[in-house]
């Protein structure tokens, strides 16, 4: 067996590429529902928690801050493990999916919280000046006037967020959710072979690197409206 | 006194501001007649600006009373947002919204608290763009407005409102010297159509021109005030007299 045939026959191997492909896009098809619904749920979260914040009540400023910071510090893995395993000694028995889907939208809300708010302080206070003059409320202010351009400069470093925490659908896996690379190990295990492997690599590339491409697009596109 | 007084626009009595433990406005009292145009001057530093923002309560002042229109704008029952409406205030920023239109800037208010519908809004503001001679840049972006237009397209979004009374807070000091000019001839056409105005501003020129009486603040008091004639004279109190000879220089 010459050197090229061994690298086709441990990576790309076409029977192997024939039998699993199914089970693969099965695990592209949970990946993205999965990824969509921390997405949405994530932001929705992230944004309502900036609004709070801004109300300046001190005590839910404190639990929104710990929040933030305990998410941000703790590896997605350890909070995935814990709500996996530790929920069911409490009577709390989650499928696993919605562990994965539950710990990624509130790691995606605790950076959002962040980037909305850092967004919303870099408004000038000028702008709650001439909104408040006007007559608006301050939720009118907030909405129309600060929010619009607080949400605008957080869009690069958003979507860099967004996309590294929806990458970790893939830590999943260790709970046994049949996303791309539990779909891709379990078919490894099943043939001895790395072809499933790297077809669960180039499913994540065919996945990921649009939204990272439209990332970059949308990055130049609002740093050019800012100037 | 009494029967000037019924008709007031605009009447603060004693009003006091700190900051923390530093007392900037030391209790100040001034009236506003109707239509008539008072400019404030004074040293930087003088609470000048603090007091105009007391005026619509962008500052809370620590004591005293504002009525503005006859309405306690300091009763804790006032509708302070209704109330801000019929106060318009310029900025020396302009402080447009910078992802709306001058359209947009000029209508937001009209929609969102009074309530009006999207092609009322837009005919009133198009009106008001129309007075300070924009018309034609309702569907322009700030930044694609020099100064002197932005400047405008803010006056405009706090006249489409029809307030009682306009504060100007130092609007042209933002400015390049040669668009003054066009800041000051809509402010002039304001006067005109019987707008009341407070400015506070550092165009003595303009204060000399178009001003009914001025107001010499210093040190968060009231020192002197009267006709421009008066304080721009030889009869002014001694420290407005300092004051302008240091300007003049």
């Amino acid at each position: 067996m010459d050197r090229g045939t061994l690298f086709i026959d441990t990576f790309f191997k076409p029977e192997l590429i024939v039998r699993y492909l199914p089970d693969i896009l099965k695990g592209m098809v949970v990946t993205i529902e999965i990824a969509v619904l921390v997405v949405v749920a994530g932001i929705s979260l992230g944004l309502a928690l900036t609004v709070v914040r801004s109300l300046g009540s001190r005590l839910l400023n404190v639990l929104i801050v710990v929040f933030v910071d305990v998410a941000r510090a703790l590896p997605p893995l350890v909070l995935i493990l814990i709500v996996y395993f530790g929920l069911p000694n409490v009577g709390i028995l989650l499928p696993s999916y919605a562990v994965l889907w539950l710990v990624l939208s509130l790691l995606l809300a605790a950076f959002a919280e962040e980037i909305f708010w850092a967004g919303i302080l870099s408004v000038r206070k000028g702008q709650w000046e001439a909104a408040r003059s006007t007559g608006l409320t301050y939720f009118q202010a907030l909405f129309h006037v600060i929010l619009p351009q607080a949400v605008r400069l957080t869009v690069p470093p958003l979507t860099n967020r967004t996309i590294a925490i929806t990458k970790n659908t893939a830590l999943g896996t260790v709970i046994g959710v049949p996303e791309i690379l539990n779909q891709a190990t379990t078919a490894e295990s099943f043939s001895f072979n790395a072809t499933p492997l790297m077809m669960g690599a180039i499913a994540y590339l065919v996945l990921f690197v649009p939204v990272v491409i439209a990332g970059r697009y949308i990055e130049t596109r609002f740093a050019w409206r800012r100037a | 006194m009494m029967s000037a007084r019924r008709n007031l626009i605009l009447e603060v009595r004693g009003l006091r501001k700190s900051f923390g433990g530093t007392e900037v406005l030391k209790g100040i009292d001034f009236a506003v007649q109707p239509q008539e145009l008072v400019f404030i001057i004074g040293p930087s530093g003088a609470g000048k600006s603090t007091f105009l923002r007391c005026l619509n309560r962008l500052e809370e002042p620590t004591e005293g009373s504002i009525f503005v229109d006859g309405i306690d704008l300091l009763h804790p029952k006032t509708d302070i947002n209704a109330t801000r409406r019929r106060i318009g205030m310029v900025f020396q920023a302009f402080n447009l919204y910078p992802h709306m239109t001058a359209l947009g800037n000029v209508t937001l208010a009209l929609r969102k608290v009074i309530g009006l519908a999207n092609a009322r809004a837009e005919a009133i503001g198009i009106a008001a763009l129309d007075r300070v001679g924009l018309k034609d840049k309702a569907r322009a972006y700030p930044n694609e407005l020099s100064g002197g237009q932005q400047q405008r397209v803010a006056i405009a979004r706090a006249i489409a409102l029809e307030p009682k009374i306009m504060l100007f807070d130092e609007p042209t000091s933002a400015l390049d010297p040669e668009l003054v000019g066009s800041v000051l001839a809509v402010m002039r056409d304001l006067r005109a159509s019987g707008m009341t105005m407070v400015v506070v501003s550092h165009e003595m020129r303009f204060a000399r021109e178009a001003a009914h009486r001025v107001v010499f603040m210093e040190d968060g008091l009231v020192c002197d005030e009267g006709p421009p004639t008066k304080i721009f004279g030889p009869d002014a109190n001694p420290r407005a007299r300092k004051f302008l000879a240091g300007i003049a220089r």
